[in-house]
């Protein structure tokens, strides 16, 4: 994925089973605070759940099991991300659930690097990237990856 | 309207409508060659996209029609018949001038160099055998035509002020006229205001002409064909009694002017082109004729943006929801209940309204397939005749569009794996030439488009040696001919012995089906080899909007489109108990299986004491849905499920219910095969069962 040259990127960070993520605030709609969803029998368990955000019916999806572990319990600081990304050239809208959400804030795009192959609970190819933000690492998520 | 539209672009799409008009006036022209006002249609098409094509720039496009044009002219004045080879030339000429329009750059003009030669090349052999061929062509000739007998017009005619305005030339015109015979042309200065109030761009000059002329007096409309609507025009004929006892038709002019005028003063519908006033300038055009062909372009002159469709299709989708909410609210509260009957009342009715204008009938979508049969007949060397029925049969635009590459897939393996050469046919005692027949109909809340063809029928052998071929089935799988029938939709499949342009690609039915299925419709199929083959597509209405039952299983809610759902029955104790293994009800003496959804969908917990049977058909099966509440009906709108979503099967959809919560909508023709196959497994496992 041929990523823009840029020094610095608006990136939305976000708390998840104890890491930091940040997601490219390009992609980010909007932030809700939880609301009822409805299960979908039969889904993979990653994306169990749809809801309605404006009339519009979009997926739910739990990063945690998708990175193989318990799914997410809502907490007083659980917050809706919903993304609009491209999957399979088509842009979709779907919502995806953070333990807490921190700030908007630029990323030095010169900290990038890639994943280290090993050493990581992370599944590598679902990494886009390691941020160095504040003496933290933070994951840059492969949304696309992810989803597929 | 369309304030800031390309005017290229409108020229585009009324010449897309006139070419259509063009193409199927040919068609039928080869039908019925006699038909003079088929002949008229044609010319008036190719006419107007000339006279507007010039007029937005397409000079190549007007250059080229002119000449077709003139080859018609010749056709409509009796001096050439339409016959078949002349009617390819056109409907190549056709094509070649849509692509000039659509696609100039990509558009080669050494194709309508050797179209116009073509075209020439026929009219100088029709020249050689002229002597022959004219008198019967003659003899449908317009009345008044023969040079001796010159009529005289008297025409008056003003222009709107702001016709210069808009960029036509009344002298040009003038002079059009005085090129049809010996004309004399008066201009009256009555209206020219003084000069103080006299704005400089307008036309404030009226005219009178006294005009012989050897030609029909559609002539004199054909001059004035672009400003029609821009002006008043009178046209009267002098001296016609000279010719009444000779020619019984002569006093016709006189009522037909009259009928004319009053067109041309009626403030006409907007419309960018203005559709020539019906001329009956021939014997066969009775009034009822040009009364019904006028009435038919008024009709045609609406045009919708379809994104505005859409849009106010989501606008009234929401309205739905606020209903629903309100209709909540109201059944909590009170107060506000005759408000929301009202609401209620206006939602549905502006729905129904809605959907109406979305609704086309599906004859404009028949009227390409006459096309696509005359070249596949001529491509294949096979002859065939099409028949449709059922043009009036009305359908939601969307899926109209949607249908058309599958109906082209359909109709192509018709004509190409159905029907037979000649001579297999008429060694089987049939007709010599093929006949596939395509058939809208609205049956309950679906319509049905079947396309038929008597050609040789499926071939079971062949699909399953085919099959095996492929992979597709084992060597010794027990399938009965319609399973082995339903083959022919698989990915990959193809029994076509040689790959022809057309066909056997393989590439084809398995879109089909994914697309029909993708409609929410369903495909059957039914064959007698030797006699034919029929598929008929089953759709629903519309894709937007449905009637639903609702329902709950443990805590969720689920929407069951209202048309599938036959009747609710409560599940008794008996039925319950007895079930272990085998979930059958007895409904009226029939069994129906039936699935509980709180198993199919995982629920933990024990079911309610009083458990609901929903009973759900398609296509003549039945399945019975076990729920623990039937909640009531509820409008759905139906969203689709993402692609994140796209592997669960039991879901059509989703709908978002008053309280804001997303319901699912289930796939009724899904849960029934899951149902049917549950069943057969039962009998196949307990044998004493059956």
């Amino acid at each position: 994925m041929a990523e823009v040259e840029e020094s610095s990127r608006q990136v939305l960070m976000l708390g998840l089973a104890g890491e930091m993520f940040a997601l490219d605030a390009r992609q980010v709609r909007e932030i809700l605070d939880p609301i009822p969803v409805t299960r979908v029998p039969g889904a993979q368990p990653y994306v169990s759940s749809v809801l309605n955000v404006r009339g519009k019916v979009i997926p739910l999806a739990d990063l945690r099991v998708r990175f193989g572990m318990p799914p997410a319990t809502i907490t007083p600081d659980t917050r809706f991300i919903v993304l609009e990304i491209d999957l399979a050239d088509e842009p979709t809208t779907i919502g995806i659930v953070a333990d807490k959400v921190y700030e908007v804030t630029d990323l030095d795009t010169s900290t990038l690097q890639k994943a280290p192959p090993i050493g990581m609970r992370w599944r590598p190819e679902f990494i886009a990237a390691i941020a160095k933000w504040k003496d933290e690492f933070i994951i840059v998520p492969n949304m696309k990856q992810i989803l597929n | 309207m369309n304030e800031n539209a390309d005017p290229a672009d409108i020229f585009r799409q009324e010449s897309a409508e006139l070419l259509e008009l063009l193409e199927q006036a040919l068609l039928d022209l080869e039908r019925s060659p006699d038909d003079h006002d088929l002949i008229d249609t044609a010319f008036r098409a190719l006419h107007t996209i000339k006279g507007s094509g010039a007029m937005f720039g397409f000079e190549q496009v007007a250059a080229f029609t002119h000449e077709f044009e003139s080859a018609f002219d010749r056709i409509r004045k009796g001096e050439a018949a339409p016959d078949p080879e002349l009617i390819a030339i056109a409907l190549n000429a056709k094509d070649f001038i849509r692509s000039q329009i659509e696609r100039p750059e990509e558009t080669d003009a050494v194709i309508g160099v050797c179209i116009l030669a073509d075209l020439r090349k026929l009219f100088a052999d029709a020249q050689a055998r002229a002597p022959i061929e004219t008198p019967p062509a003659g003899a449908a000739e317009p009345p008044g035509k023969p040079a001796a007998k010159l009529t005289t017009w008297r025409l008056t005619f003003r222009f709107n002020k702001d016709v210069l305005v808009n960029g036509s030339n009344p002298l040009l015109l003038l002079d059009e006229l005085r090129g049809l015979g010996d004309c004399r042309v008066t201009v009256h200065c009555d209206r020219v205001p003084p000069l103080a109030e006299m704005e400089p761009d307008a036309c404030y000059l009226e005219w009178e002409a006294v005009l012989a002329m050897a030609h029909p007096r559609s002539a004199i409309d054909d001059v004035f064909m672009f400003v029609a609507d821009d002006m008043e025009l009178k046209v009267e004929a002098v001296e016609a009694a000279a010719s009444a006892v000779a020619a019984p038709q002569a006093d016709a002019p006189i009522a037909e002017a009259t009928v004319a005028a009053k067109e041309t003063a009626a403030p006409l519908p907007q419309t960018a082109a203005p559709p020539a006033p019906a001329h009956p300038d021939h014997a066969g055009g009775t009034p009822e004729t040009a009364a019904k062909r006028a009435g038919g372009a008024e009709t045609s002159t609406i045009r919708v943006p379809a994104e505005r469709l859409d849009e106010m299709m989501d606008r009234v989708g929401e309205l739905v929801i606020a209903q629903a909410r309100l209709t909540q609210l109201a059944s909590a509260g009170g107060g506000t209940k005759g408000v929301a009957e009202e609401i209620e009342r206006l939602t549905s009715a502006l729905r129904d309204a809605m959907m109406g204008i979305r609704m086309v009938p599906i004859g404009s979508l028949f009227g390409r397939f006459r096309r696509l049969v005359h070249d596949l007949s001529r491509d294949l060397g096979k002859e065939m005749d099409l028949t449709t029925a059922g043009e009036e049969t009305e359908l939601d635009k969307t899926m109209i569009e949607r249908l058309a590459d599958p109906l082209v897939h359909i109709i192509r393996n018709a004509a190409d794996h159905g029907l037979e050469d000649a001579e297999t046919r008429i060694a089987a005692g049939k007709p010599a030439a093929g006949r596939i027949s395509l058939v809208a109909r609205h049956a309950g809340a679906e319509v049905l488009i079947s396309v038929s063809e008597d050609g040789r029928g499926l071939d079971a052998k062949r699909i399953r040696a085919k099959a095996e071929e492929n992979g597709l089935i084992a060597p010794d799988a027990v399938l009965s001919d319609a399973e082995l029938h339903q083959l022919i939709f698989q990915p990959g499949f193809s029994t076509a012995k040689e790959v022809s342009a057309l066909s056997g690609r393989g590439v084809g039915l398995d879109v089909v089906k994914r697309t029909i299925e993708g409609m929410r419709g369903s495909i059957d199929l039914a064959t007698d080899p030797g006699k034919g083959t029929e598929i008929t597509l089953r759709l629903p209405l519309t894709l937007a909007i449905i009637e639903g039952l609702l329902v709950r299983v443990a805590d969720a809610r689920y929407a069951i489109p209202l048309t599938a759902v036959e009747e609710c029955v409560e599940l008794s104790e008996a039925d319950s108990t007895r079930s272990k293994g085998r979930s059958f009800l007895n409904i009226r003496g029939d069994l129906v299986p039936f699935l509980r959804l709180r198993e199919l969908f995982d629920e933990p917990g024990e079911p309610d004491s009083h458990q609901k049977v929903v009973i759900v058909a398609a296509a003549d099966t039945r399945v019975g849905l076990v729920v623990d509440q039937i909640i009531g009906s509820h409008q759905t709108v139906i969203k689709s499920l993402s692609k994140l979503h796209a592997d669960v099967p039991s879901f059509s959809g989703a709908t978002i219910l008053g309280d804001g919560a997303v319901a699912l909508i289930l796939d009724v023709p899904h849960l029934i095969a899951l149902g049917q196959a549950r069943e057969t497994r039962m009998q196949s496992s307990t044998p004493e069962f059956a």
